[in-house]
């Protein structure tokens, strides 16, 4: 492929038909009714029973690959292989793309996969707010129906699922892939075509979820537990597709993440000197490979069972439903640190920027990102204290769980720390940090609750606990999220984001967060189970109050949108290349970052937290020269 | 990129996802079989009378629904035509005169319990003309219950060797069924539920998929004013 | 914008801030952590239908008064730090004192986290072995209530989308209802025909997974005479929203009249129910089956 002389200026017409997303939505399309014939085809006259039930799932299933497979070869996801398989030499020429046009298109630049990153993801976090505001409008009366009674589920399932599934690369997604190589000192990622495959596998995956309410819905939620998922209608498969392939896309990221942390980090960069940030995404990383693959296989069970008919999750057939919640909890729980570890990351990473002091306790810090990761694998039984799990088991689960507080309370105490005597900026960045210390605190604390087993059987499966994690997942890591998004995208985009509208933001979306999900810790303290479509008359005020606040969030986050949409395009007020007065070396370079990072390899001769110790050192003196990848 | 280009593409941005998001809500609020039927009323000394013509089929049949071989409530219109209605809008404090016509088969009941009716006038039910107390619930092919009211009635199947059975809907009456007639009271206003307990929906695994969780089947509401 | 400005004079500002935070937070917690007992403490779900439910109030008015004086210590930190050390305009990017450590409070910090978690998991073991709380505990529970040899048994079975009761004790009636006597031991055997439902009596503090084939013990004790509602708290599929009942705890007396009246009603059937088994699973219909 390298042998290729690259055209600087081709007609249209031919970029439309080279490898792009607008090819891989063509393939895409065509890969899904090859899917579908060719099962129908296969399958359907060996098999008679379809005549029951109206539908043949093996050819839905195989039609979603076939679909995924075209889409990824549309992409040009093939060509490599194919290439390297017909003797050509190896290159990253994907990288080499120039234009708007390389957003839409295989890339391997790891800075223009982490803004596809940030607008596929912002994309799916829109629908499942929108699916929220759904699910208020419904409980906005105690009984009347909006929407059909099934179909409530499944904006239940959708939104749960896009949150949990998109939002899990939320962080390492967007930004761990556009500044992991900048802050190690790299010009690119270990592994950059599975970086980008990662990337378009999760854009597949989201479409595929949302494709459900054409197959009728899902009635489990996020969690999909058996035996009703083996019950549930045709929709059900594209959930199960969703997760997996989420899975995949994770298992995916977490490995290239660990690999270019461990192997790719420039001289002098030791494991003291790494930004708290990369440490973050590493224990994040470490969570995404082990645990991801522990959800692709238990889908596949799932799916398995619902397709070929095999009995993994059926009682009555030497199954067990157990198997399922256990083996979706072993997932489920790393999973939820998968999504709020980064966002500790983040806020000690900001914290002594705008505090002007060096990162206190880096150690500790580090000890706590490690040992909630460490610790998150000995919890996930707190999710079925009253399953009827071995009774003899739950006062360990309830040790483990009230032992992850103790790594937690590192973050605190070194983001306290950091603070303490510090010169504190108010800039939004600072602001959502500072948020995340109140949300994650009253998050953490209501985790209390849960954790204990007697106080569980009240709060286990109400608004209590929904309560409690929109609080630490909402408030940990979307928050930081827009941390990121203020401090981060002035170097990403070389545009400078304006404070008061930033600040504007900030305040509408605090109080109005708040004020949602406040209430539901007392909706849930007073009875009301989640997923249900109906609740106590005298809870209608709550709820209310409840929906209002949540729409006034929504509106909080279209004023985001239409502000930095309108900024990005039309106001264009260029950042300078530190806007913060950063010692971190990604505020060193120039804003936006040149397509290759590095003149030269820089060498690293302390962490970038060295306030009040005098000049901060050059970063790139020497080192070997950069050359090409 | 020029000025009006970048507004032009925001635009349609815009109205693209607006047009998306309304195709996804409308997808959502209307649902095939979620459309009710008002039952009229007759008024008899004072207490609205309702007259309630339901019959279930083994098969809905190609003509009522896009899944043919689904198993289905059907409701007799005004015109004597059965259609695949089950959100009825009711009066409050109604007497209400269930004759269900029954087409399918037995399939038996998972919970026995449920074969003796309840929540309706005697707690007896009049099967083919004579009254009963209960049904052997291997004999069960559905039930009519609306659980906020305690009322379960368990309808007997059409025995397995019988000629003349109803294939697929409609089914006329001169084809193999079973009546059951009973009489119950609708209380306050509001919105219940009823539903069929017998695991009916071949193909599922626990009998309750498909036709069993979808309005317009084996669900729907009793809409009470 | 200037990228490393100077630094300030370190030690310059020798105000007391660690002890003033400490007495404001000590004095805030010893104020804030009474009334937090006594006022929100009695208010706490999910109320004393059971001696079960009590208990939790006990166990949840404990948890509550503990995180009281750590959310008093976030709060006047948060406070003192955010007012206090806010950055004038003038001298914004002035770097603060250059603080990486202290073995002290790092040390301090440690073993007081490690000391409340520990002492919560020991308190919330012994509350969960002392009555069992109300919680399903599996085929074969470990927290028996003490004084509970004389138990009434009820099944609790879940069906999509319902609540019956069986009564082994009495016949095996069952019921749509759910009537317990008053005073009285009670060990729910929760069990499903279908899917996975969760019986929440939620005035009583009992909640117990409902698994298809399984046994799900819970126990409770019951005070007076009262109502008390009934939801599912397990996404069980179309209706799991209108699963919802009301229970009723009666008289002993009215217990008994109620049982006769169900004996009665339940004769046209009675030769047709099953005898009395931990779990009931008929075989489901597989697809093609």
């Amino acid at each position: 492929m390298s042998t290729m002389a690259v055209d600087v200026h081709p007609p249209v017409w031919r970029r439309l038909i080279g490898f792009n997303l607008l090819t891989g939505v063509i393939l895409g399309v065509g890969g899904w009714y090859v899917g579908w014939f060719g099962a129908h085809a296969v399958v359907a006259p060996s098999l008679s029973f379809f005549g029951d039930i109206d539908f043949n799932e093996l050819s839905l299933v195989l039609a979603y690959l076939g679909g995924v497979v075209g889409f990824l070869t549309g992409l040009g996801f093939l060509n490599y292989p194919l290439a390297r398989l017909r003797g050509y030499p190896s290159s990253l020429r994907e990288k080499e793309t120039q234009g708007v046009g390389r957003y839409f298109t295989l890339c391997t630049d790891h800075k223009v996969v982490g803004i596809q990153y940030l607008w596929g993801i912002g994309l799916f976090f829109f629908i499942g707010g929108l699916n929220a505001m759904l699910i208020r409008t419904e409980l906005l009366r105690p009984a009347h129906q909006v929407f059909p009674a099934g179909t409530y589920l499944t904006i239940v399932g959708v939104h749960g699922s896009m949150m949990m599934g998109m939002m899990t690369s939320g962080i390492l997604g967007p930004f761990a892939n556009y500044l992991i190589p900048l802050m190690i000192g790299a010009r690119r990622m270990a592994f950059p075509r599975i970086e980008a495959l990662t990337f378009w596998i999760l854009m597949a995956a989201g479409v595929i979820l949302q494709t459900t309410i054409f197959w009728g819905g899902f009635p489990t939620g996020w969690t999909g537990y058996e035996p009703l998922n083996i019950e549930a209608y045709q929709g059900m498969d594209c959930y199960i597709l969703f997760f997996a392939l989420v899975g995949i896309s994770m298992t995916l990221l977490g490995i290239n993440m660990i690999v270019t942390i461990v192997t790719m980090r420039a001289p002098g960069l030791t494991w003291t000197r790494l930004p708290i940030f990369a440490w973050g995404v590493l224990s994040t990383a470490i969570l995404m490979a082990l645990a991801a693959p522990v959800l692709v296989c238990t889908l596949s069970l799932a799916l398995f069972d619902r397709v070929v008919q095999t009995n993994f999750f059926v009682a009555a057939q030497g199954g067990s439903s157990y198997l399922y919640e256990n083996l979706f909890w072993v997932f489920g729980h790393p999973e939820v640190y998968i999504l709020a570890l980064p966002g500790f990351a983040i806020v000690l990473e900001m914290l002594p920027v705008f505090a002007r002091k060096p990162l206190w306790g880096y150690r500790l810090a580090v000890a706590g990102l490690l040992g909630v990761s460490l610790l998150s694998w000995f919890v996930w039984q707190h999710h079925i204290f009253v399953s009827g799990i071995n009774g003899d088991l739950r006062p360990f689960y309830m040790l483990s769980t009230e032992l992850i507080s103790i790594p937690t309370g590192f973050t605190f105490i070194c983001g306290m720390m950091t603070l303490w005597r510090g010169n504190i900026r108010y800039t939004t960045p600072m602001l959502f940090c500072l948020a995340w210390f109140f949300n994650f605190l009253l998050g953490g604390l209501s985790g209390v609750f849960l954790s204990d087993v007697p106080s569980d059987v009240t709060t286990h499966g109400s608004f209590f606990s929904m309560a409690h994690f929109h609080y630490t997942i909402m408030g940990g890591l979307v928050f930081t999220f827009f941390a990121a998004i203020y401090y981060w995208v002035p170097k990403m985009t070389g545009i400078q984001l304006s404070e008061r509208l930033g600040k504007i933001h900030f305040w509408w979306m605090f109080l109005a967060f708040n004020s949602t999900f406040a209430p539901l810790f007392a909706i849930g303290f007073l009875g009301q189970p989640r997923r249900a479509v109906t609740y106590a008359k005298s809870l209608q005020f709550l709820n209310d109050w409840v929906s209002v606040s949540a729409f006034a969030l929504g509106l909080s986050l279209l004023f985001f949108l239409a502000t930095f949409v309108y900024q990005l395009a039309f106001v264009k007020k260029p950042a300078e290349a530190n806007p913060w007065a950063s010692r971190s070396i990604e505020f060193q370079l120039p804003s936006p970052v040149p397509v290759h990072n590095f003149d030269r390899i820089p060498v690293f001769s302390s962490d970038p937290y060295g306030y009040g110790e005098g000049p901060a050192p050059s970063w790139t003196p020497a080192g070997a020269p950069a050359g090409r990848d | 990129m020029r000025f009006g280009v970048k507004l032009l593409l925001i635009a349609s941005a815009v109205v693209a996802g607006g047009v998306l998001i309304g195709f996804y809500v409308a997808n959502l609020t209307t649902l095939q079989g979620s459309a009710s039927y008002t039952i009229p009323v007759q008024q008899a000394s004072g207490k609205p009378v309702v007259n309630l013509k339901i019959e279930t089929v083994a098969a809905v049949g190609p003509q009522l629904s896009p899944n043919p071989d689904w198993v289905s409530y059907l409701i007799q219109n005004q015109k004597g035509a059965w259609i695949r209605r089950t959100v009825w809008k009711l009066p409050a404090n109604a007497t209400v005169h269930v004759t269900v016509y029954n087409f399918d088969g037995a399939s038996g009941l998972r919970n026995p319990y449920l074969a003796r009716p309840q929540g309706v006038d005697g707690n007896q039910v009049t099967i083919d003309g004579k009254p009963a107390t209960g049904i052997d619930p291997n004999d069960a092919s559905h039930t009519f219950a609306v659980p906020a009211y305690h009322l379960i009635v368990a309808l007997p199947g059409v025995a397995d060797n019988a000629k003349n059975q109803c294939g697929y809907a409609p089914c006329s009456l001169k084809l193999a069924h079973r009546t059951i007639q009973f009489t119950f009271h609708t209380g306050a206003p509001g919105h219940y539920r009823w539903q069929c307990f017998v695991p009916c929906a071949a193909g599922w695994i626990d009998g309750f998929g498909g036709p069993m969780q979808t309005i317009g089947y084996m669900d729907g509401f009793l809409d009470v004013s | 914008m200037a990228t490393h400005p100077t630094t300030a004079a370190p030690g310059a500002d020798r105000a007391p801030h660690g002890r003033r935070v400490i007495v404001a937070w000590l004095v805030l917690s010893i104020v804030a952590t009474p009334l937090v007992a006594i006022f929100l403490g009695p208010i706490l779900p999910p109320g004393n239908a059971s001696v079960q439910g009590s208990g939790q109030v006990v166990d949840n008015t404990v948890l509550t008064a503990t995180i009281t004086p750590v959310f008093c210590l976030l709060l006047v930190f948060f406070v003192y730090v955010l007012t206090r050390f806010r950055a004038a305009p003038a001298t914004a990017l002035e770097d603060g004192p250059p603080l990486r450590n202290h073995n002290g409070i790092q040390v301090t910090w440690i073993v007081v986290t490690t000391v409340v978690v520990l002492s919560l998991a020991g308190f919330g073991t012994f509350e969960l072995l002392q009555n069992g709380s109300g919680g399903g505990q599996g085929p074969s529970p470990v927290a028996v209530p003490a004084g509970a040899d004389h138990m009434m048994q009820v099944q609790v079975i879940g069906q999509q989308w319902n609540w019956t009761y069986r009564y082994p004790g009495y016949g095996g009636i069952e019921t749509q209802d759910l009537y317990l006597p008053e005073n009285t031991y009670v060990v729910l055997n929760v069990t499903s025909l279908d899917v996975i439902h969760s019986f929440w009596a939620y005035a009583l503090g009992v909640k117990a997974d409902a698994n298809p084939g399984v046994d799900n013990v819970a126990y409770l004790k019951t005070k007076g005479p009262r109502s008390f509602e009934i939801r599912c708290a397990e996404l069980c599929g179309l209706w799991h929203g209108y699963m919802y009942q009301t229970g009723h705890i009666v008289p002993q007396s009215q217990f008994a009249a109620w049982i006769k009246q169900q004996q009665t009603l339940n004769a046209s059937i009675a030769r047709y129910m099953p005898k009395y088994s931990r779990s009931y699973y008929p075989d489901p219909q597989r697809r093609g089956g």
